[in-house]
């Protein structure tokens, strides 16, 4: 009774009545204002998107992706040599990284756990391992190319190549791989573990046959990150890759992919209506490996609730 | 019992390659580190440590070699993206986190996530096609358009997904329990959101921009295609202050870039000096911002 008179007095008092109003004004401006936040955000995003589609779309044909590039600073010809560059270089870079990523983060998350207990040295080692798959993952992608022009183009002679690129691009998405892989990991239900280990297969089948595939769709969509990473890439390649027009024929030649291409047309042509097209090839890749991430993250969460 | 010894022997063989794999990482580290420092070592000799961080005036061919226009370069663009992009970026961050209906939600952060896979290459071309023939009609002499406003709105773009995402999740990590607390007190969602919510993610959204910032320091291709690469000290380009933005400019990753391949001797060490300096600042940066981030999760989040 009590707390129904207070009420009833609050809803009568002016100053509250005032103090309300004030409160939820402020409210309502403050939302619009985060409403335009977001919806400035989403109109940036169209704006790049749309103008580089739209006007890059002017250049796309069938010729521009088929014809390859003159080369020069005439800006002329198509993308085709460019297109296969970057699928060689995506080729070779998931090949050498992938392994390595997800062998390490297999470690990091199903080993590391059991060492801690026993050795105090091992321990140190993991922390170290795991902070510096943090360092490398803010290393700005102008140092690793400045790395890999020091250790692979120079210093193991590799030259200007696909190799030496291959590599630089390789420490580049390392972390992504292992970081994505991780996670995945960590999803798989222990039980799944215990259940394999019960049955008397080793750790490493227990892993191989039971843990993993169930950890494939995370696997993939850090692979698919990847493949996006080094697509948009350019810095790294810049000073790895060489630049020149041709299609590379063994991995020790160089090349030049999309967005090297874009910036070569930019900088040093006036050929902005190639660039833009080829830049319109960009974003629409971009576009669809993030659709099949969103599918395969979509398919991936639908499971494990699914599953519980 | 011979088949049960070789699954064993697998077993270790796999343990030990996938702990070679794990401290790779560790070894990638210490080799950049290494080989930059190396090849660095030549300029801090020859050069001198003062003569590079402190003298502006970078000119190859007559063996001067100071990179403080390139490091306030850096500086200046990194300041302007975050002063465009911070709000832009904690308000949309404030709204999907907090404000916006599932419906936008499933568009918006779909979206944001695209922004951080368009290319750099493809933010500099937008840059040098739409906002530098838009700056340019900004009439002051010596505006050619190129410049450090239209870096900063390039690189204002390019750091907003990663600031929007983290400060996003630290807002998420707040537990709901924070919100009906504050809203059964009487308190608007307004007043939840700036109050409560907020402070209580304060380090994650700190930590956010912090990384921002190592995203703005470390862009190269953009700024190079939009910032004008001159070597010169950027000034005001009349008496208005306001002018600076519009002085053309060189960052320490351009300054590695444009000039990496052609360089040799003593020149090609003065970038890798530069690329010392400029890895210095990210690890300082990302130091900061890992310190924020183990703030964040000292919070009792999880308590029910």
């Amino acid at each position: 009774m009590i707390n129904n008179k207070s009420i009833s007095t609050l809803h009568n008092d002016p100053e509250s009545l005032k103090n309300l109003k004030i409160r939820s004004t402020t409210q309502n401006v403050w939302f619009s204002i985060m409403w335009l936040a977001g919806l400035v955000t989403l109109i940036i995003l169209l704006l790049v998107i749309g103008y580089v589609i739209i006007q890059g779309g002017k250049a796309l044909s069938w010729e521009f992706l088929t014809t390859p590039p003159r080369g020069g600073l005439s800006g002329e010809g198509g993308i085709s040599t460019t297109l296969g560059t970057t699928v060689y270089l995506v080729a070779l870079t998931l090949l050498i990284a992938t392994p390595l990523g997800v062998g390490a983060a297999i470690y990091l998350i199903e080993y590391a756990g059991e060492l801690g207990l026993t050795s105090p040295v091992m321990r140190v080692l993991i922390s170290i391992a795991n902070f510096a798959v943090e360092t490398l993952a803010g290393i700005p992608s102008i140092i690793y190319g400045l790395f890999g022009y020091a250790l692979f183009v120079s210093t193991l002679q590799f030259g200007w190549s696909l190799l030496s690129a291959a590599l630089a691009g390789a420490c580049l998405v390392l972390p992504t791989i292992i970081r994505t892989t991780e996670e995945a990991l960590l999803t798989v239900p222990d039980d799944y573990r215990r259940g394999s280990l019960a049955l008397g297969a080793t750790k490493w089948q227990t892993l191989y046959k039971v843990v993993l595939p169930a950890a494939i769709p995370g696997i993939i969509t850090g692979i698919i990150l990847s493949v996006g990473r080094i697509i948009s890439e350019t810095a790294v390649f810049f000073v790895t890759l060489g630049g020149s027009h041709r299609l590379p024929s063994s991995i020790m030649d160089g090349g030049r992919t999309l967005a090297l291409h874009l910036y070569y047309l930019a900088m040093d042509t006036n050929a902005f209506d190639k660039a833009m097209g080829t830049g319109a090839v960009l974003v629409i890749l971009i576009i669809l490996i993030n659709l099949s991430i969103n599918l395969i993250s979509g398919k991936l969460t639908a499971r494990i609730r699914g599953g519980k | 019992m011979k088949e049960k010894s070789g699954r064993m022997i697998a077993d270790q063989t796999v343990k030990y390659i996938l702990f070679i794999s794990a401290i790779l990482s560790i070894i990638i580290v210490l080799a950049i580190a290494y080989f930059i420092f190396r090849e660095s070592i030549q300029a801090w000799k020859e050069i001198g440590f003062t003569n590079i961080i402190l003298k502006s005036v970078w000119r190859p061919g007559q063996d001067q070699y100071g990179i403080l226009a390139m490091i306030v370069g850096s500086i200046a663009v990194t300041i302007g993206a975050i002063v465009l992009g911070v709000p832009l970026a904690l308000g949309t961050a404030i709204f999907l986190g907090e404000i916006a209906p599932k419906g936008v939600q499933a568009l918006l952060r779909p979206a944001v996530q695209l922004l951080a896979g368009i290319p750099s290459v493809v933010y500099g071309l937008f840059g040098m096609v739409v906002l530098v023939p838009i700056i340019r009609r900004i009439n002051v002499p010596g505006n050619s358009g190129y410049g450090l406003l239209a870096a900063s709105i390039v690189l204002a773009v390019m750091i907003l997904p990663t600031i929007t995402s983290i400060a996003e999740d630290a807002i998420r990590a707040v537990p709901d329990s924070y919100r009906s607390g504050s809203l059964a007190l009487g308190a608007t969602k307004w007043q939840t959101i700036t109050k409560v919510v907020l402070p209580a993610g304060r380090s994650g959204i700190i930590a956010g921009i912090i990384l921002g910032v190592g995203r703005a320091l470390g862009e190269t291709m953009a700024m190079i295609m939009v910032i004008g690469n001159s070597v010169k000290f950027p000034k005001p380009l009349t008496a208005n202050p306001l002018t600076f933005y519009l002085s053309k400019a060189r960052t320490l990753t351009g300054n590695i870039a444009v000039e990496i391949s052609y360089a040799t001797g003593i020149h090609e060490s003065a970038l890798f000096a530069t690329g010392v300096v400029l890895f210095a600042l990210i690890i300082i940066v990302n130091a900061s911002a890992r310190w924020f981030i183990k703030r964040q999760s000292s919070i009792p989040t999880t308590r029910q």
